[in-house]
């Protein structure tokens, strides 16, 4: 099994202002082959957006990593910001969560795309800007609209711009962070569209963070869930819709409506995750979980074995001859 | 279980909101002539008590400026609004106020919605404040009990002397329709009531607007979200480029849909079944801004199976050969 | 896959994240410095306050030679009428703040009224305020002193009014763009919706929000009105019959104190000037910092995230 990345035990503390940590990412664990698609599955305050950046090296100085990420089989993180920064951008690219609104709105769209050219030295001049115009081709948008600025364009195609700009030095891996959040229906379509086509021509590995589940079930083949921190479950989409095996990921599905099924059946989740700048006892999700029972207050689950490529971090996954519907 | 009454609450005919382009001096100079925004172009729609109507569309439909209007948040060009059998089109501000205690608006932003300085009591009050209703303090007390219990944010003590920022996004929504509540009114304006909370939290919400959709209370939701529509709605009105382009009960939109945009946007929603791989229908293009609005049926330039009088006739909405219920309308002349 | 959960549980956390202290505390927190000029600026204005009791001789009798030397009697010496200097100083401070402190008074109430209902009430109201606030703008001080001085004779109450009427015109900008933000966030739209007044708008949601800065653009505002006495009685156009710091300069200036080496009658009440100016600037830059949270450049720092050792396979708890 060749992965392409793997994380080991990524652990993320942010400094909080008055005193203590906030303990945002804990211990999470994931690898991505080469031309894989994963989705990473959260709510807002899960995790899942600090675990990119985290891979980026991307954290801000009130940030303290530690756990393994490695590239290739040698790890990137170890030598922190000195041992990412070469892979960055080359190997590992990322599309930001309002990457549409990250453009720099004095500088036209093709001079930023040549500008990432230039400084990782993958080309220049005259040559930068004929691959920027190539770039801009592969994800939709006419070379000429390259002398446009921003604002000029549509909230679209600025997102098709910042995916130009990611893959400018052909990088492996692409991490989109909530790539189409902030976009219409039909808009989004026509971004996941492209990525998918992209991904394919270019062999392109993805970590695609949302918190948007219908999203990760038609663009991707293996999915993560998280809470509070860690990934709870992790396995094909199809495991995670059809055999669910942690009691979030189950609820999570029933709480995303769908176009069919009858009026008013979807569920809901009480109460709202656990601080994280706190040490929690036990399982994470226990006080809003349906399933509760005597070893969920006590002892923290682990990610298990419960299928081939399937693993949740569940207590009911010990327990035999249980009804997970 | 759907309409009470024989009256609407709320009535919209040909409601057109049509505003200026705003222009720099230099175009202001230029003869270039004026550049007119036409966000709402013939707009006939109603909601009546007891009833959900989701207004859905796409950003720069439309549905944002109707809901406005609606409430007399912003002035129409031409059309005319009812509510509760009054036209209030024209009305004045002094004479609005009475009324605006029967219509409330709830807001899309959870985090921005409510004052960070006032607590939730004070929050919830304030309506009662501003019409100088409820009496003594402990009338005014207990309305604020009752709204908090309505909107399930029991026992109220827990809440009353919290402040927004002590609040997750669900229950500062709740607070948000609390203090729209207290007022007691009889049609509540949703703008995208769930959009910025989180997955799990949502249906709570919306099926709070159910229940107190059942108690009587009409309302009319603004959407992008056509599967939040689909299981919460009584009826969705899609819009496009300002006009509704079909209407009629969810179930028989969402399964029977005849106008080509309804039938592509249902299309590429994304079905959270991995197995459930339909093939979306994906537009090309964006929706164009609606200061050039194209000629004959808006949606041709568009539309995969436009034909060449799209492009003259613009289509009036009426009842689609295939509709499978009586109110279900349409405006596609292939329909 | 059908569940159906009905009602929501909820849990609202019993100890809600409160930052600890209050808002000044907080600022205190962030910039030291601030503390600093709280507590100089505050002997300072003790002093002043209480010079009629605590000054040690008295303001009109002369104890000594012209240009006394300090001595242990006489810390910071004499001045050119033989007068304690730290007397001198003390009630010259006194005007000195009465004159910063009223002025400022002035031009709040003026900028802060303009900026409000200028942010407010937006389109034409806001056109012609702002262009009155220009005319302002270019007006100079000293010509306008002169004039004043001349025409109605110079005294405190005019050197008041003249400040406050020049200094106004940079709240009434800063109060403007803050209510015009306030204006639109949804909290201010819904209570329109809800049918509330302006008045109510304005006391109960925007000026709450804008009280912070206010407060801030205060502080910084006495810093300038103080200079802009001190410089005005420098030239003589101040109250002749009350001393100021900017008078003590001035008369030093004037009988050659620097030539006689009495470097006692200048330096002390420049010293004095620019320490209350800078105290004021200290506490307002600080309470600035503390309101603009966009002021955060961390992104911009050489720091990076900092690496721990492998925390070793998720503990459990027990």
């Amino acid at each position: 099994m060749s992965e392409l990345l793997q994380v080991e035990d990524l652990h993320v503390w942010f400094d909080l202002q008055d005193s203590g940590e906030l303990h945002a990412v804990q211990g999470v664990s994931l690898s991505v082959d080469p031309g894989e698609r994963l989705g990473l599955v959260g709510e807002s305050g899960c995790g899942k957006t600090t675990t990119a950046l985290a891979i980026m090296g991307l954290l801000p100085p009130s940030a303290s990593v530690s756990g393994r990420v490695l590239l290739d089989g040698k790890d990137i993180l170890d030598g922190g910001e000195a041992s990412i920064r070469p892979h960055r951008w080359v190997d590992i690219a990322i599309v930001f969560q309002g990457a549409m609104n990250a453009l720099n709105p004095v500088r036209t769209v093709g001079s930023q795309i040549v500008e990432a050219l230039e400084l990782h030295g993958r080309a220049e001049g005259g040559q930068a800007r004929l691959r920027a115009g190539e770039l801009l081709e592969s994800v939709g948008i006419p070379a000429q609209r390259g002398t446009r600025y921003p604002h000029e364009l549509s909230g679209g195609m600025r997102q098709r711009a910042a995916i130009a700009m990611a893959l400018s030095c052909n990088p492996r891996i692409l991490i989109a962070d909530e790539p189409t959040t902030a976009l219409d229906v039909m808009v989004q379509a026509q971004i996941l569209e492209l990525l998918d086509g992209l991904c394919r021509d270019f062999g392109l590995a993805l970590l695609l963070v949302t918190h948007d589940l219908p999203v990760v079930a038609q663009l991707c083949d293996q999915g993560a869930v998280m809470y509070a921190g860690e990934i709870v479950e992790r396995g094909s989409v199809d495991d995670l819709y059809h055999e669910p095996r942690h009691p979030y990921s189950r609820l999570l599905f029933a709480a995303t409506p769908d176009l069919d099924g009858k009026r008013g059946e979807v569920a809901s989740i009480p109460g709202a995750p656990p601080r994280l700048d706190r040490p929690l006892q036990g399982c994470p999700f226990r006080p809003r979980c349906d399933r509760a029972f005597a070893p969920c207050a006590k002892l923290r689950p682990r990610l298990q074995r419960v299928g081939e490529h399937h693993a949740a971090a569940c207590h009911l996954n010990g327990v035999p001859e249980v009804a997970w519907t | 279980m759907n309409a009470n009454g024989n009256r609407p609450l709320l009535e919209v005919e040909d409601l057109v909101v049509r505003y200026p382009v705003p222009r720099g001096l230099v175009s202001s100079l230029g003869r270039k002539p004026k550049e007119n925004v036409q966000a709402v172009d013939g707009v006939t729609l109603s909601v009546r008590s007891g009833e959900l109507l989701a207004l859905v569309g796409e950003s720069g439909c439309g549905k944002t400026t109707t809901a406005q209007a609606v409430l007399r948040l912003v002035d129409t060009t031409s059309g005319a609004i009812r509510f509760e059998g009054r036209d209030i089109t024209r009305l004045s501000t002094r004479a609005l106020r009475p009324l605006r205690r029967r219509m409330q608006i709830v807001y899309q932003d959870p985090y921005e919605s409510l004052d960070p300085r006032l607590r939730v009591r004070a929050t919830v009050e304030e309506p009662l404040a501003i019409h100088g209703l409820g009496g003594s303090k402990t009338e005014r007390e207990e309305r604020v009990r009752t709204a908090l219990a309505r909107v399930e944010l029991s026992p109220p003590e827990l809440f009353l002397e919290r402040f927004p920022h002590e609040l997750s996004g669900g229950q500062r929504q709740r607070v948000a329709i609390a203090a729209g509540l207290v007022l007691e009114p009889s049609l509540l304006v949703a703008d995208e009531p769930v959009s910025m909370l989180d997955v799990s939290v949502r249906a709570g919400v919306l099926r709070l607007l159910d229940r107190l959709r059942e108690n009587g209370l009409g309302i009319l939701m603004i959407t992008h979200d056509l599967s939040t529509a689909a299981r919460f709605a009584d009826r969705i009105a899609v819009m496009y480029l300002g006009r509704i382009v079909e209407e009629g009960p969810a179930q028989e939109v969402v399964h029977n849909a005849q106008h080509p945009y309804t039938k592509a946007l249902l299309s590429v929603v994304p079905r959270r079944d991995p197995r459930d791989r339909a093939r979306p229908q994906i537009l090309t293009g964006e929706t164009p801004d609606a200061v050039r609005i194209p000629s004959g049926c808006r949606f041709h330039p568009r539309c995969p199976v436009a034909i060449d009088e799209c492009s003259l006739r613009d289509p009036v909405l009426e009842r689609p050969r295939n509709a499978r219920t009586p109110d279900h309308r349409a405006a596609c002349i292939l329909a | 896959m059908s569940v159906i959960l009905n009602e929501p549980g909820f849990v609202v956390d019993p100890e809600p994240v409160r930052t600890r202290g209050g808002f000044v505390w907080q600022t205190i927190r962030r910039r030291p410095s601030a503390a600093v000029g709280l507590i100089v600026l505050s002997l300072v204005i003790l002093g002043a306050v209480l010079a009629p009791w605590l000054a040690p001789y008295d303001l009109h009798t002369r104890v000594g030679p012209v240009f006394g030397h300090p001595s242990s009697s006489h810390p910071l010496g004499l001045d050119d009428g033989g007068i304690d200097m730290v007397t001198l100083l003390m009630w010259a401070a006194r005007t000195s703040l009465v004159v910063g402190f009223a002025a400022t008074l002035v031009s709040m109430l003026i900028g802060g009224t303009i900026g409000v209902t200028a942010g407010y009430f937006g389109g034409k109201t806001d056109g012609v305020l702002m262009r009155i606030t220009d005319y302002f703008l270019v007006i100079p001080d000293v010509p306008l002193m002169i004039v004043v001085a001349a025409i109605w004779g110079p005294s405190l109450f005019h050197i008041i009014i003249v400040i406050g009427i020049l200094l106004w015109t940079s709240t009434a900008r800063v109060i403007r763009a803050q209510v015009k933000s306030v204006r639109e966030r949804v909290y201010v739209k819904r209570a329109r919706s809800l049918g509330a007044g302006h008045t109510r708008i304005v006391l109960r949601h925007v000026l709450p929000q804008v009280a912070p800065l206010l407060i801030a653009n205060t502080v910084l505002t006495i810093a300038v009105a103080i200079f802009d006495e001190t410089a005005l009685s420098f030239l003589g156009l101040g109250d002749p019959s009350r001393i100021s710091l900017g008078k003590m300069i001035e008369n030093a200036f004037q009988r050659a104190a620097i030539s006689s080496g009495a470097w006692w009658a200048i330096v002390p009440p420049g010293l004095l000037v620019a320490v209350i100016i800078l105290s004021c600037s200290l506490i307002g830059g600080a309470l600035e910092d503390a309101l603009n949270p966009r002021l955060r450049v961390a992104h911009l720092s050489a720091r990076t995230f900092r690496l721990r050792p492998l925390v070793g396979r998720g503990a459990e708890s027990l």
